[in-house]
């Protein structure tokens, strides 16, 4: 194995955290593929006007352009790397006990959930995860009413393709991100009537200042905040903290919001209810990682305050070999920690010396990146109050419109009360989506209402799902065609072909 | 009022709009190209377009390819997601219940469910 020929490594996701990858891991001599299922690359937070718009000025809308930029040349310009945009890895095959080595890659190309799609596997020698996170969203009554946004969607529509949700926008939730999102609908001009923070100033305050030397490192991250702070100055929207919206009304759309002080807890202070006009409601409680791909590699998680995360190394190994995981996944810590952990997941998959002073440095910036997501853990709690806004009915699984009630009722019924069970009975789970919206929730509300800590279930359960993407019988049925630059592999190992 | 896409003219961005139209529901709508299908439904007013198994309206919610609130049947092919498919000049959009989608669930009295606008 100590041969020099280039290793390949395949990176999931071209994220901060996966572009950053494919760039050190090219620098580090190694053969890139770089897949992401969107058109171009830069993820979430990067994301690109469309080619088609042809715009002057696409760094107008992009915090640190310039940078990304070049990096994006860079990378796809590299001829040791193969970039395929559109392309979704839909499944991971792990390889059999006595093989060594990273799973097989299935990949499906072309328009999202198109019929045409092409099918392909790729074997290479290292497998980078960096597929990112999506807003977590906690149920109100209401949040199924269309005009309710998670905050994500508004950013990803004002950024990605310039189109606003709405003219008076109410931003809620917990977390920096309402600030960006404000932000945002502001510049593409939407009135937005108040940010609300449902931590009490007490919390937020504690979160933030607590080892301030810690924050000056991250200090990129601060000055965009207040970047955004001040966009939202100029245009007289009130940042309210200990305020949450907890009912959306309207006549099959959102017409009002309604809005009460919180206890630091999250219980509703009785008699604070506010109602305001609104044609759209952006709502993020804080952001969950797609655990899919790594649960289907087999990757353990760690359990931290925010949830389940990728367990990592120092290097940014997983616990499966061969496989590196960075970004959101590993922790909710915001751009540059993402790309500071590609940068080192890159490196070392990409067989760079991990001794070398470089990555000496972008270790110690990727662990100021861990302990700002501490200190966002800290400062954005989810209240343990929260289930007091619920109303029995109350939708809780949006695809399938299981209600509060039912979900209490299985619970508490004896014959129901492994979740497994319940979710067979309540159908909470079990639809289009596959528990991606309502997983964490469902399994939280369970636990507390059958006082039965999730009877053995794991709490990554959810994720824990054969196909990481939708994929039709036809494109199943087709033989994988081999891919564009993957022709002979170097080592004798399968490649591209079934 | 309802989502709206930024005028070309005051768009920080300088964008070049380049016009298409598709139909939903045999109605047409306008876009610009580079739009998704979900941009395209939603500047042109419409904030929901499916329906949930009790007949409630959905649209968008993601926005990012997780929810599966806004799947559309494509020139035939179903359960598109909206918000990642690009929207292509012609494209027919044909709207979807919950019914319909992919493993209908049963109904509650055992009928199959029908499809509605
Ligand atoms: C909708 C949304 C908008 C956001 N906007 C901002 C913002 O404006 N500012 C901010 O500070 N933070 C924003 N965030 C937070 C964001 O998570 C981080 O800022 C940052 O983008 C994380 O970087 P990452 O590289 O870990 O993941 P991401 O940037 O999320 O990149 C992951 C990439 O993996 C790809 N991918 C996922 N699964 C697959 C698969 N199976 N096959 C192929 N490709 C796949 C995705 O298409 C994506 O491009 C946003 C988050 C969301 C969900
Ligand atoms: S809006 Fe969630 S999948 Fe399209």
């Amino acid at each position: 194995m100590t041969t020099r020929v280039p290793r390949h490594v395949a990176v999931v996701g071209a994220g901060p955290a996966g572009l950053a990858a494919a760039d050190a891991a090219l620098g580090a001599g190694a053969r890139v593929t770089l897949i992401d299922s969107a058109e171009q690359p830069g993820g979430q937070y990067h994301r690109m006007l469309p080619d088609a718009y042809d715009a002057a000025h696409p760094e107008r809308l992009q915090h640190g352009w310039h940078a990304f930029d070049r990096r994006r040349r860079r990378v796809l310009a590299h001829p040791h790397c193969t970039w395929l945009p559109e392309t979704t890895v839909w499944a991971l095959e792990r390889p059999a006990p006595e093989e060594t080595g990273p799973p097989r890659l299935h990949l499906l190309r072309g328009p999202a959930d198109g019929a045409g799609r092409t099918r392909h596997t790729l074997d290479p020698d290292a497998l980078l995860l960096a597929v990112g996170a999506h807003d977590r969203v906690l149920p109100f009554p209401g949040w199924e009413l269309p005009g309710v946004f998670t905050a994500g969607a508004a950013q990803a529509l004002a950024k990605g393709e310039r189109v606003v949700v709405g003219d008076h926008v109410t931003v809620a939730g917990s977390g920096p991100f309402l600030l960006p999102v404000a932000a945002a609908l502001l510049e593409a001009g939407s009135r937005v009537s108040a940010v609300l923070e449902a931590n009490p100033p007490s919390t937020v305050a504690r979160g933030w200042s607590r080892r301030p030397w810690e924050l000056a490192a991250q200090a990129g991250k601060t000055g965009e905040l207040a970047i955004y702070t001040s966009a939202l100055l100029r245009h007289r929207v009130p940042y309210r903290t200990g305020r949450t919206v907890i009912e959306a009304r309207g006549d099959g759309r959102v017409e009002e919001v309604v809005s009460a002080r919180l206890r630091p807890d999250w219980s509703v202070v009785p008699g604070s209810e506010h109602t305001t006009a609104a044609d759209a409601l952006c709502v993020t409680h804080g952001f969950s990682p797609q655990l899919e791909l790594p649960l289907a590699a087999g990757c353990a998680l760690r359990t931290t305050a925010a949830g389940p995360f990728v367990d990592t190394d120092d290097d940014q190994r997983t616990s499966r070999p061969e496989v590196y995981a960075a970004g959101e996944i590993t922790g909710i810590a915001g751009a540059p920690a993402a790309r500071a952990e590609g940068a080192v997941a890159g490196w070392i998959a990409g067989g760079g010396d991990p001794a070398a002073p470089a990555v000496r440095r972008l270790r110690r910036s990727r662990d100021q990146g861990r302990a700002f997501a501490e200190r966002l853990a800290r400062a954005h709690p989810i209240g343990a109050a929260w289930p007091g806004w619920l109303r029995p009915e109350t939708v809780i699984c949006r695809c399938e419109e299981t209600d509060y009630a039912s979900l209490c009722r299985a619970a508490c019924d004896p014959a129901g009360a492994s979740p497994r069970v319940a979710k067979l009975a309540t159908r909470a789970g079990l639809g289009p989506c596959q528990a991606r919206v309502c997983g964490p929730t469902v399994a939280e509300l369970h636990t507390r209402l059958s006082g039965d800590p999730a009877d053995g279930l794991p709490v990554a359960g959810p994720h824990r799902r054969p196909i990481a993407q939708p994929i039709r019988l036809g494109e199943l049925a087709a033989p994988p065609e081999p891919l564009p630059h993957h022709a002979p592999r170097t080592p004798p190992k399968k490649e591209s072909s079934s | 009022m309802s989502p709206r896409r930024v005028p070309a003219g005051s768009d920080a961005t300088g964008r070049r709009d380049r016009p298409l139209r598709i139909t939903v529901d045999g109605e047409p709508a306008d876009g610009i190209a580079g739009q998704s299908l979900a941009g395209v439904l939603l500047a042109a007013g419409r904030l929901a377009w499916r329906r949930g198994p009790s007949g409630a309206a959905r649209g968008v919610f993601c926005g990012i390819g997780v929810c599966f609130d806004c799947l559309v049947t494509v020139n035939a092919e179903r359960d598109v997601r909206a918000c990642r498919r690009r929207a292509q000049d012609g494209d027919e959009v044909t709207t979807q219940s919950r019914h319909t989608d992919r493993n209908p669930p049963p109904t509650a009295d055992g009928t199959p469910g029908t499809e509605e606008r």
